[in-house]
C-alpha cells in the first residue's frame, strides 16, 4: 500500500507522513514497506534540502487579467482607487484591498512583484507571453514553463501526467515545440473523477477487446515496416502509458472528497479551492507542474464588485495552500506563482470598469527558495506614469523561476525548425533570491 | 340530450385514437428512415475527367513520370494501387473531414470501377460538407481560430462566404483579390474580415504587419515576417525593409463607425531597428515589382500584384496547401515556406502551370491531384519483404501514413457511429447533436488551431479518449436509433454481414479473411444484448485502432 494514500488519513494532518517521518520509517523497516514512488520521494525529498532546486511549481493562474488596485496594490484614497481601500498584510507598511486578510496573513512567506511590465495587451498574447516567457511568433510555439520541467526534469516513477492543468480555461499551458505530448492534462473541478480514465466495461471484457484489437493490428501491419510502432504511430506505446494511468494509485492524489471538510473548507470549498487542494496532493505526489484556473478578472464592466467576488475565492485558497505547503515541508521545494496575463487600468470607464493594462500588474511568488516577505517595484499612485519603478520583464520571471528549478535558462533547444532556442531569453533576478 | 351525451365519449375516443394512429405513423416513418441501413442514393451529377480535356490527363501523366523518374533514379519500388475505397476515404478526410458512410460506400460501389472516383469526387463537390469544411481549413490560414474584437469580427460571416465561393468553385484569384481589397461592415461584406480580425485594442486600427504576415504566408507560401524585427539571420534572403514595405501597402486601411475604408491621408510608419524615431514606408513589393500596377488605390495594386499570373509563389502556395490538405504532408515543407528560388519538386511546378493556366480552377486542381498515381498507391508494400521505408514515403512511391487531425477524428467517429450519412440532410436535431458532440471531442482531443497542418504525435489524452470517452461510449452504446454498432447487431442478417458492415462503417474497407474468421467467430451464437455487446466489442476494438486514427 502507498502510505501516500492512506484512506485513514486520507488527507494528512497530524498523521501524515512527513519528509522526516517517512525516512525514520523507511530506516526502521530497512526501505521494505517502501512503494518504488514513496521510495524515489523520500530520497528526493532528503537531497531537496535548503539551497537545493526546487522540483515543483504550481501556478494560480487569474485568467482575465486581475486588477493589480482591487487586490495587491491599491492606491487607497487616490483618484484612480475607484473607492478601494487598503488592509495591512505581515509585511510592514505593505497594504492589500479589503478581502485579502487570509492572503496578508501568510506574506511573511511571499513576496510581491508591483512591476510586472509587458508588450501584449490581448488576451490570447498575453496569456501565451506569461505562460512561455516569450511573444507569439508565427514561426514557432514556445512551450510553458511545465512543459519545461517535464522536459528537463523527467522523471519515469511517476504514473499520472506531470503536467496538469485544473480547470483549464481557454488556453491552458501547451508543450509548444516539445511537442503535444508535452500539453498539460487537463482536468475539472477535482470534485468530478478525472475525464476518461475509468473503463466502460469490466476487465475482463477490457482485455478481451484488447486481444481483439491485436488482431487488428496485426493486419494493420503487413507490408509496412517492422517497427512502425516505435518509429512512426507509437499506438502501443500510448496505450501502454494509459492503461499504466488508468490503473495507477497516485490517480488518487486527484481526488479530494476524501479529504475531511475542515481542509476543504480551508481552501473555501469552491471549484478554484479544491483546485488548489488537489494541486497540494498532486505536487505531493510527485507531479512537477500544476495550473489551477479562476477565470472572471476580465472587468470591463461593473470592476469594482466583479473583482471583490473573485478576490473572495482566491483569498481563502491561496492562504490555505501556501500554509499546507509549509506544514507539510513542501514549499520550500514548490515555486507558488500567482497572476494573470495583465493588469488593469488606473482610469474608470464608463461603464464602471477598467481596461486591459499590461503595464505595472502584481505577481505573487512564494516558496522553491524564494525569498518571502519581500516587495518588488511600485506602481504610481496618481496613475499618470505608464512605467512602474523597477519594471520586472516577463521573460526575466520566467529565467528567474528556471533557475531556481536547476534549469539552466540559457539552455538552446533544437527547434522542429531547426532553429536553436534558448529555453529563456530573460535574465535570473537577484532581488527575490538569497 | 341523452343522444349528445353519448356522442360525446364516441367523438373523444375517435380524436383520441386519430392523434395516437397520427403519432404512431410519424415514429414508424422516423425509425424506417433511421433504421433502414441503405435508403436510396441520391442522384448526383458526374463528371468524367475527360471532360477536362486532353491537358488534364496530359498533366497527370507528366506528374506521374517526374515521380517515376525519381523512384528509378533512387531505385524505389512503388507501391500497388491502393483499392477504391481506401482512395474514397482519403478524400472524405480531405474535403469532409470524415469518412465515409455504408449508405455511401454502396452507393460508390454501384459505379464500374474506372468511374469510381470521378463519381466520388463529383459527389463530393455537391455536397456543402466539403465548401464548410475546407473554408474551415482555409480560414484557418487566412485568419487563424481566434475570436478577435468582438464588435468588428465576424469569423463565421466569413467562412461561410468562403464556402460558398468554394461552392460555386469561384476562381481562386479572385477570391484572394476580394479578401486584400475589401472594404465595408464586417456583417454585410464578409470578406472585410480578413482585415478586422487585425484590429488592435487600443488603437482601433488594423494591423498593417499581421497582415503582411498573413498574405505573404497564406497567399504566397513565404515567411517574410520573420524580419519584422530585424533584417534576415542564418543566409535569409529577406531585410527588414522589404517586409515593412510590404506592410505600408495597408497603411491607409482604417476603421471609421465599424467600417473599413481607405483613408488616403493615412500612412505606415516604422522605427526601424538602431534608429531613433519612426519613418514613413513607401509601399513596395519583395519581388517582381514590374508585375504591379501602376496606379490605383494600394490595396487593389496589391491584391493584383499578388494573383498576377506572373507571380509564381502565388500558384504554388494553393497547390502545396492543397497537397498538404489531401496527403496530410506538403510537397515542400512547411507548408507556408516555399523557397522563392528553388529548388520545387516537379509535381508543384506541373500543377502550379495548370493551375495558373486554368484561371484557378479549385476543383480543377483537386481532381488533378486525385488523379496522380502518387495520391492512388497504396500505404503499404505488396512485398512483406520489402516494407515501405521513410525514403518511399518522402518521395511519393507509397501515400505517407499520417494521423488524423483532431476534426477528422472527431467526423470519423461522428459518422461510424452512424450507418447513413451525416450530412445537411440529417434530421436537424441529429445535426445538433453531432455539432455538439464534435466540438466536445475536439476541444478534449486537443485543437491544434492555425498549426494544424503541422505534424503531431499522439498523446495520452488521446489514447483514454478513445479508449474510455463519452463519444466512443455512445457511437458503441445499446441504442440502435443513436449507435451504429447496436443497429448492426439488430439489422445485419448474420455474423459475416455484422462484420462486414462494422468494417466498412468504420474502416471503409471490408475484414480480412482472418478477421472475418476471428470476429464471426466471436459473434456466433449470440442473441439479444450478448449480441449488442460482442458488436460494441468489436466496434470499439476498431476504433481504438491504429488503422482508424491514420489516414493510410
Amino acid at each position: 500500500m502507498n502510505p501516500f494514500f492512506d484512506p485513514r488519513f486520507p488527507c494528512g494532518g497530524r498523521e501524515h507522513f512527513s519528509r522526516r517521518t517517512l525516512l525514520k520509517a523507511a530506516g526502521l523497516a530497512g526501505l521494505t514497506w517502501l512503494t518504488p514512488l514513496s521510495e524515489l520521494l523520500a530520497l528526493e525529498a532528503e537531497r531537496a534540502g535548503k539551497g537545493q532546486p526546487a522540483r515543483s511549481v504550481i501556478l494560480l493562474w487569474l485568467g482575465g487579467g486581475p486588477s493589480q488596485l482591487d487586490t495587491f496594490d491599491p492606491h487607497p484614497g487616490s483618484k484612480i482607487a475607484d473607492g478601494v481601500g487598503s488592509i495591512s498584510t505581515a509585511i510592514k507598511g505593505v497594504n492589500f484591498a479589503p478581502g485579502l486578510e487570509q492572503t496578508a496573513a501568510v506574506m511573511q512567506d511571499v513576496s510581491l512583484i508591483r512591476s510586472m511590465v509587458s508588450k501584449e495587451s490581448d488576451h490570447e498574447r498575453a496569456v501565451y507571453n506569461l505562460k512561455t516567457g516569450y511573444r507569439p511568433n508565427p514561426t514557432i510555439v514556445h512551450p510553458s514553463i511545465g512543459a519545461i520541467m517535464c522536459h528537463e526534469m523527467p522523471d519515469a516513477k511517476i504514473e499520472i501526467p506531470t503536467h496538469i492543468s485544473i480547470l483549464p480555461g481557454r488556453w491552458p499551458a501547451r508543450g509548444g515545440y516539445f511537442g503535444a505530448d508535452y500539453d498539460a492534462f487537463q482536468v475539472g473541478d477535482p470534485k468530478t473523477p478525472v475525464p476518461d480514465v475509468t473503463a466502460h466495461v469490466g476487465a475482463d471484457r477490457l482485455d478481451q477487446r484488447l486481444e481483439s484489437l491485436s488482431v487488428i493490428e496485426r493486419a494493420f501491419a503487413r507490408g509496412r515496416r517492422t517497427d512502425l510502432d516505435e518509429h512512426t504511430t507509437l499506438h502501443q506505446v500510448t496505450m501502454a502509458k494509459a492503461r499504466r494511468l488508468m490503473t495507477s494509485d497516485q490517480l488518487k492524489a486527484f481526488d479530494v472528497s476524501g479529504c475531511p471538510a475542515s481542509d476543504r473548507a480551508a481552501y473555501g470549498d469552491t471549484p478554484f479551492g479544491r483546485g488548489c487542494l488537489a494541486a497540494r496532493r498532486l505536487i505531493e505526489a510527485g507531479v512537477r507542474c500544476v495550473e489551477v484556473t479562476l477565470d472572471g478578472w476580465d472587468t470591463h464592466v461593473n470592476n469594482r464588485e466583479s473583482q471583490a467576488k473573485q478576490v473572495k475565492i482566491l483569498d481563502p485558497a491561496f492562504a490555505a495552500l501556501i500554509r499546507d505547503l509549509k506544514r507539510r515541508e513542501l514549499l520550500e521545494h514548490t515555486v507558488v506563482l500567482c497572476g494573470g496575463e495583465f493588469g488593469r487600468s488606473p482610469s474608470v470607464n464608463v461603464v464602471q470598469g477598467r481596461d486591459h493594462c499590461p503595464h505595472g500588474f502584481s505577481m505573487l511568488v512564494a516558496g522553491g527558495g524564494f525569498a518571502g516577505g519581500r516587495v518588488i517595484g511600485a506602481t504610481d499612485p496618481a496613475g499618470e506614469k505608464e512605467e512602474p519603478e523597477h519594471p520586472i520583464h516577463v521573460e526575466d520571471l520566467h529565467a528567474t523561476v528556471q533557475n531556481r528549478l536547476g534549469i539552466d535558462p540559457t539552455k538552446e533547444i533544437k527547434t522542429p525548425v531547426g532553429r536553436p532556442m534558448a529555453l529563456s531569453d530573460g535574465r535570473v533576478l537577484g532581488e527575490l533570491q538569497g | 340530450m341523452a343522444s349528445t351525451h353519448l356522442q360525446k365519449p364516441i367523438v373523444k375516443w375517435l380524436r383520441n385514437a386519430l392523434f395516437l394512429a397520427l403519432i404512431l405513423a410519424g415514429t414508424t416513418a422516423a425509425a424506417y428512415r433511421l433504421l433502414s441501413p441503405y435508403p436510396p442514393s441520391k442522384a448526383q451529377a458526374f463528371r468524367s475527367t475527360r471532360e477536362f480535356g486532353a491537358d488534364f490527363d496530359r498533366t497527370a501523366q507528366s506528374i506521374d513520370a517526374a515521380f517515376r523518374e525519381e523512384w528509378t533514379k533512387r531505385h524505389l519500388r512503388p507501391a500497388a494501387p491502393a483499392p477504391s475505397l481506401i482512395v474514397a476515404r482519403r478524400l472524405s478526410l480531405a474535403l469532409t473531414g470524415t469518412v465515409p458512410s455504408v449508405q455511401e460506400i454502396r452507393a460508390l460501389e454501384s459505379h464500374p470501377e474506372a468511374d469510381r472516383i470521378p463519381w466520388w469526387i463529383s459527389y463530393l463537390f455537391l455536397d456543402r460538407r466539403s465548401s464548410d469544411y475546407l473554408a474551415e481549413r482555409l480560414a484557418r490560414a487566412y485568419v487563424g481560430v481566434e475570436n478577435g474584437p468582438i464588435v468588428t469580427y465576424r469569423r463565421r460571416r466569413l467562412v461561410e462566404w468562403l464556402s460558398n465561393a468554394l461552392q460555386e468553385n469561384r476562381p481562386y484569384d479572385g477570391i484572394v483579390r476580394a479578401l486584400i481589397d475589401s472594404r465595408g461592415m464586417s456583417t454585410s461584406s464578409p470578406e472585410v474580415n480578413f482585415l478586422t480580425v487585425t484590429l488592435e485594442a487600443k488603437k482601433g486600427q488594423p494591423d498593417d504587419g499581421k497582415l503582411a504576415a498573413r498574405v505573404s504566408r497564406a497567399f504566397l507560401g513565404v515567411r517574410i515576417d520573420c524580419v519584422q524585427c530585424h533584417d534576415g539571420k542564418l543566409g535569409s534572403q529577406w531585410k527588414q525593409k522589404d517586409f515593412h514595405q510590404l506592410a505600408a501597402f495597408f497603411g491607409p486601411a482604417s476603421m471609421s463607425f465599424l467600417r473599413l475604408r481607405d483613408d488616403p491621408k493615412k500612412a505606415y510608419e516604422v522605427q526601424y531597428l538602431r534608429e531613433t524615431k519612426p519613418e514613413k514606408v513607401t509601399p513596395a513589393v519583395p519581388w517582381s515589382p514590374e508585375l504591379l500596377p501602376g496606379d490605383g488605390p494600394l490595396r487593389e495594386r496589391l491584391a493584383r500584384w499578388v494573383t498576377a499570373p506572373g507571380n509564381r509563389p502565388f500558384a504554388r502556395a494553393m497547390v502545396n496547401r492543397m497537397w498538404t490538405l489531401m496527403f496530410g504532408r506538403p510537397l515542400s515543407a512547411p507548408v507556408d515556406e516555399i523557397p522563392l528560388a528553388g529548388p520545387w519538386p516537379p509535381a508543384l511546378e506541373l500543377l502550379a502551370d495548370d493551375f495558373t493556366a486554368h484561371g484557378y480552377d479549385l476543383h480543377r486542381l483537386i481532381r488533378l491531384i486525385a488523379a496522380t498515381s502518387a495520391f492512388q498507391l497504396d500505404s503499404r508494400s505488396v512485398d512483406p519483404d520489402h516494407p515501405v521505408t521513410d525514403e518511399a514515403e518522402a518521395q511519393w512511391a507509397a501515400f505517407p501514413l499520417t494521423r488524423l487531425r483532431p476534426e477528422q477524428m472527431a467526423g470519423a467517429l461522428i459518422q461510424a457511429s452512424s450507418l447513413t450519412t451525416v450530412d445537411a440532410e440529417t434530421n436537424v436535431l441529429f445535426r445538433i447533436k453531432h455539432s455538439i458532440d464534435e466540438g466536445t471531442f475536439v476541444k478534449r482531443f486537443g485543437d491544434a488551431g492555425d498549426d494544424e497542418l503541422v505534424r503531431q504525435g499522439g498523446t495520452i489524452p488521446q489514447r483514454l479518449l478513445l479508449m474510455n470517452g463519452a463519444a466512443v461510449r455512445d457511437s458503441t452504446g445499446g441504442n440502435p436509433l443513436l449507435n451504429a454498432s447496436a443497429r448492426i447487431a439488430l439489422l445485419a442478417g448474420g455474423d459475416a454481414n455484422a462484420v462486414e458492415t462494422a468494417y466498412l462503417s468504420i474502416f471503409t474497407r471490408r475484414p480480412t479473411e482472418e478477421e472475418a474468421s476471428y470476429f464471426a467467430a466471436k459473434l456466433h451464437g449470440a442473441r439479444g444484448k450478448e449480441r449488442t455487446a460482442a458488436v460494441a466489442d468489436l466496434c470499439w476494438a476498431l476504433i481504438n485502432s491504429t488503422e482508424f486514427s491514420w489516414n493510410h
